[in-house]
């Protein structure tokens, strides 16, 4: 599939465009070329105006997610070849706004991070040979460590795209992956914040977001995981206060 | 105008370990010209060095055989006492790092897991399976969340602003806005990273391009020991992806085309397991031997670990092979060869990470202390910018509060923000001109087929000719368009004339280094020369041209030796 493909890109400058538009160009992409590739080479030999984020190459970063074909992905690990058209239409993540071309506004992707208190909290001060913990303990949290936080779970969620205030698959994972850390040691009190429409209640189990996530992290499994763990909480209490 | 007590410029581990270290009660921010989440750091994979003891076979380790594995893999070339305090500080850094929430694969007993690295005397890498770099820059990154760290989110810093011997502060651009910020600071850290990218074959990510190490050498610090370009053994053939040391620490073997374990003729003992410039020299030697397959690449052969292995202690290799290349090493060997990896010249910083500049530091990748010499080992260069970010984060701590400082910074730094301003508005006058973006992959393909793994004087007189061409063909590079916001040719354009100055100190270096020590391999002069040359080189920028001199290198404990693995 060695021949000129057409790159539909869309454009935006919020500063200088009224609206969001498709530009063309013609470009033949080496043999497994990725789409963070062609993209780069578009900007580089046709159109350096073109914007787009991107840093490891290599799918580790979180840079790069857009969506390509219609599917939202990272698009240094999508091959040129692999979408077997020569019509290529790329754009930005939803449910964010557009800054510029391909860049999208990720703050309220970051504001839903900072919320849930995204950082271990341990008890006491560092053990002089540090925390034993068993592999198999360790392994619960293995499953959500590998998210690169790139926003293709946020942008795909239709809860986060009607309802603003909606933390998101990957803010709310990144929660089950420190309350199941058998070395964190945070109160009933911090989950509390999710016990509702705007945390893990939201989810409308349609599982976009595992299907999406690029990683394979699951989210939607950390959220079920939440709302386990709230209502097993909340049975606790209730039996406790039982004379 | 904004003022500040310190700037930290780098988002990756020295940067986020140094906001981490710097007094809170200073007006600190983090500038990055990405996420800091997008750093470098995230990329790697191995792990990171400290003698634990953990393992079966490490009980006899020590933090002392740590730091002579570091010199000796350093051939000699590391200043001693810098050694010895990155490996004393690794071991409880291991424990904070656990505590502030790294992650770690465990050993039974659910001490943190250890695997066995190139050129270590007992296996003291510490991982997260084969993501460790992704762990510890997500945790630091939640810690300074947790701390309130301000942050500058896609800023490029496009100058370091210097007066008298002193820092004044940086000239910024922010791509959110387009706007060019001068911001006066009592000090400032370079965290800036590697600079892989002016290389063509690199596992490096994209985005470095080393312009932080020009920007100080521009601004009158030297640099340190750029003659010291580390190849890393085994990268992808194709995308040079890399392919973690940890993967032959966990069994895998390197193969020529004759199906031979080919390291039995370059380091009986060690194996796949030397030190990184002698498995790089081999396997590019096979190659150029005809041992390889297609001229290009060998092969590593991770199916001696079996399924269960791979899929627990190397998944993210596994995927990238499945990704990047379409094939599952379970049962396909991977086609590997070398690439540009590690810069382990940079800033000339001494143990406390401070220039010679007054108030001016720098720590990590970009700098060099120095702690690797002539070669650095896997696994310590995570460690290097962690425990010298948090020292340089004190040390610039404690000189806002005790430092006296020049009475007028903001003046100078406006004013360098104005001729920042009148050359952007100049490129984006003109209309026609060079492309950067050609001009850059010239530069690339001139370092790899000059200035790679094996070097000779003729070449390197070849590539310095290169650059000073390229320099002239600079001047000439203009903005396409109207690219104000977001312009990444301007983020280009910016470090590229860094990068000209980079490539510059390393053939420089390179050409004056007439002996083979470490990475820097002479055809024309192949044996170390200890008389003549256990010295570090030191660059200072000139109008004339690079300037150099020399200094002693720090041995104390251990006299060198000859490095046989
Ligand atoms: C693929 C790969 C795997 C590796 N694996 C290992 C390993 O297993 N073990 C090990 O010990 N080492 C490993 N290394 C080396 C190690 O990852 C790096 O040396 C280390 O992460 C560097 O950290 P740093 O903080 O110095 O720089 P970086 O992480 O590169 O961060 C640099 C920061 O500076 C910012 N920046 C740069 N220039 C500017 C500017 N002009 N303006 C504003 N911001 C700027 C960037 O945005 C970024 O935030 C690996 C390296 C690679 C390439
Ligand atoms: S560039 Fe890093 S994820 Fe694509």
């Amino acid at each position: 599939m060695n021949m000129h493909s057409t790159f539909r890109i869309l454009r935006f400058d919020p500063k200088k465009d009224k609206k969001p538009y498709f530009q063309e160009y013609r470009h033949q992409p080496k043999p497994k070329d990725s789409i963070l590739e062609a993209l780069k080479d578009i900007r580089n030999e046709q159109d350096p105006s073109l914007a787009f984020r991107y840093s490891c190459r290599e799918a580790v970063c979180g840079s790069c997610g857009m969506v390509i074909n219609g599917q939202i992905d990272l698009a240094c690990r999508i091959q040129v070849e692999s979408l077997q058209s020569d019509l290529i239409v790329v754009e930005p993540l939803p449910n964010l706004e557009i800054q510029k071309d391909l860049f999208v506004d990720m703050e309220p992707f970051w504001a839903a991070y900072r919320e849930i208190q995204p950082y271990l909290q341990p008890e006491g001060d560092v053990p002089e040979k540090g925390h034993r913990v068993e592999e198999k303990k360790m392994e619960k949290v293995f499953q959500y460590i590998t998210c690169v936080l790139c926003a293709c779970c946020y942008s795909s969620c239709p809860v986060a795209s009607r309802d603003g205030r909606y933390l998101g698959p990957a803010a709310l994972a990144k929660l089950f992956r420190f309350i199941s850390d058998p070395r964190d040691s945070r109160p009933y009190a911090a989950l509390k914040k999710v016990d509702s429409p705007a945390g893990a209640w939201g989810c409308d189990t349609v599982f976009r977001c595992n299907v999406v996530c690029p990683k394979s992290v699951r989210p939607a499994d950390g959220i079920e995981g939440l709302r386990r763990k709230l209502v097993a909480e909340k049975t606790k209490r209730i039996f406790k206060r039982k004379p | 105008m904004i003022s500040h007590d310190l700037l930290i410029v780098g988002g990756g581990l020295a940067g986020l370990a140094a906001a981490m270290s710097a007094d809170p009660k200073l007006k600190v921010a983090v500038i990055s010209k990405v996420h800091p989440l997008r750093s470098h750091s995230v990329a790697a994979q191995g792990g990171i060095n400290a003698a634990l003891g953990n393992h079966p076979n490490g009980k006899d380790d020590a933090w002392e055989k740590h730091a002579f594995d570091t010199i000796k893999g350093s051939d000699y070339l590391a200043d001693q006492d810098a050694a010895e305090l990155l490996c004393q500080k690794a071991v409880p850094l291991m424990y904070e790092l656990d505590h502030w929430g790294v992650p770690f694969s465990r050993f039974p007993g659910g001490v943190i897991a250890q695997r066995p690295f190139g050129g270590a005397g007992f296996p003291r890498t510490c991982y997260a399976a084969d993501r460790t770099g992704q762990v510890i820059l997500h945790t630091l990154y939640e810690q300074a969340v947790r701390r309130n760290v301000t942050f500058l989110d896609e800023w490029l810093v496009a100058n370091l602003v210097v007066g008298d011997g002193k820092c004044l502060g940086l000239v910024a651009y922010e791509l959110g806005s387009g706007k060019i910020h001068p911001l006066p600071a009592k000090a400032v850290i370079f965290a800036t990273g590697g600079y892989g990218r002016v290389y063509l074959r690199s596992s490096n990510a994209y985005i470095n391009l080393g312009g932080g190490i020009g920007m100080a050498y521009r601004a009158g610090v030297p640099l340190k020991d750029m003659e010291f370009v580390q190849f890393h053994p085994t990268t992808l053939y194709g995308k040079n992806i890399l392919i973690t040391e940890g993967a032959r620490g966990e069994g895998g073997y390197l193969i020529n085309n004759e199906g031979r374990r080919f390291m039995e003729d370059y380091a009986p003992k060690a194996m796949e397991l030397a030190p990184r410039d002698i498995v790089a020299r081999a396997i590019q030697r096979e190659i150029d031997k005809g041992n390889g397959f297609e001229n290009q690449y060998v092969h590593l052969d991770l199916r001696p670990l079996g399924r269960e292995k791979i899929e627990k202690r190397l998944p993210a290799i596994q995927e990238i092979c499945l990704r990047f290349a379409s094939l599952d090493p379970v049962d396909t060997p991977i086609p590997i060869q070398p690439a540009q990896h590690y810069s382990m010249g940079g800033i000339d910083v001494d143990k406390y990470g401070a220039s010679p500049i007054e108030g001016f530091y720098a720590a990590g990748e970009c700098a060099c202390v120095s702690v690797h010499g002539a070669n650095r080992l896997g696994g310590n260069s995570l460690l290097e910018a962690v425990v010298f970010g948090k020292i340089a984060g004190e040390a610039a701590s404690a000189f806002v509060k005790t430092g006296s400082f020049p009475d007028k910074p903001q003046k100078g730094v406006a004013e360098e923000a104005q001729r920042f301003f009148s050359k952007v508005k100049s490129l984006r006058e003109r209309d026609t001109g060079e492309n950067v973006f050609k001009l850059l992959d010239k530069l690339k393909l001139l370092m790899s087929d000059k200035v790679g793994i094996f070097r000779k004087g003729k070449d390197l007189q070849e590539a310095l000719e290169g650059v000073t061409e390229l320099k002239e063909e600079s001047k000439r590079a203009f903005i396409f368009g109207s690219c104000d916001r977001y312009c990444q040719e301007l983020v280009v354009l910016t470090e590229f004339d860094y990068m000209l100055d980079v490539a510059e100190a390393i053939i420089v270096a390179a050409l004056a280094r007439e002996e083979t020590r470490g990475s820097h391999y002479r055809t024309d002069f192949p044996v170390r020369d200890d008389n003549n040359w256990l010295k570090h080189t030191l660059l200072t920028w000139t109008e004339k041209g690079p300037e150099i001199t020399y200094r002693p290198v720090k041995v104390d404990k251990y006299q060198p030796q000859e490095r046989k693995y």
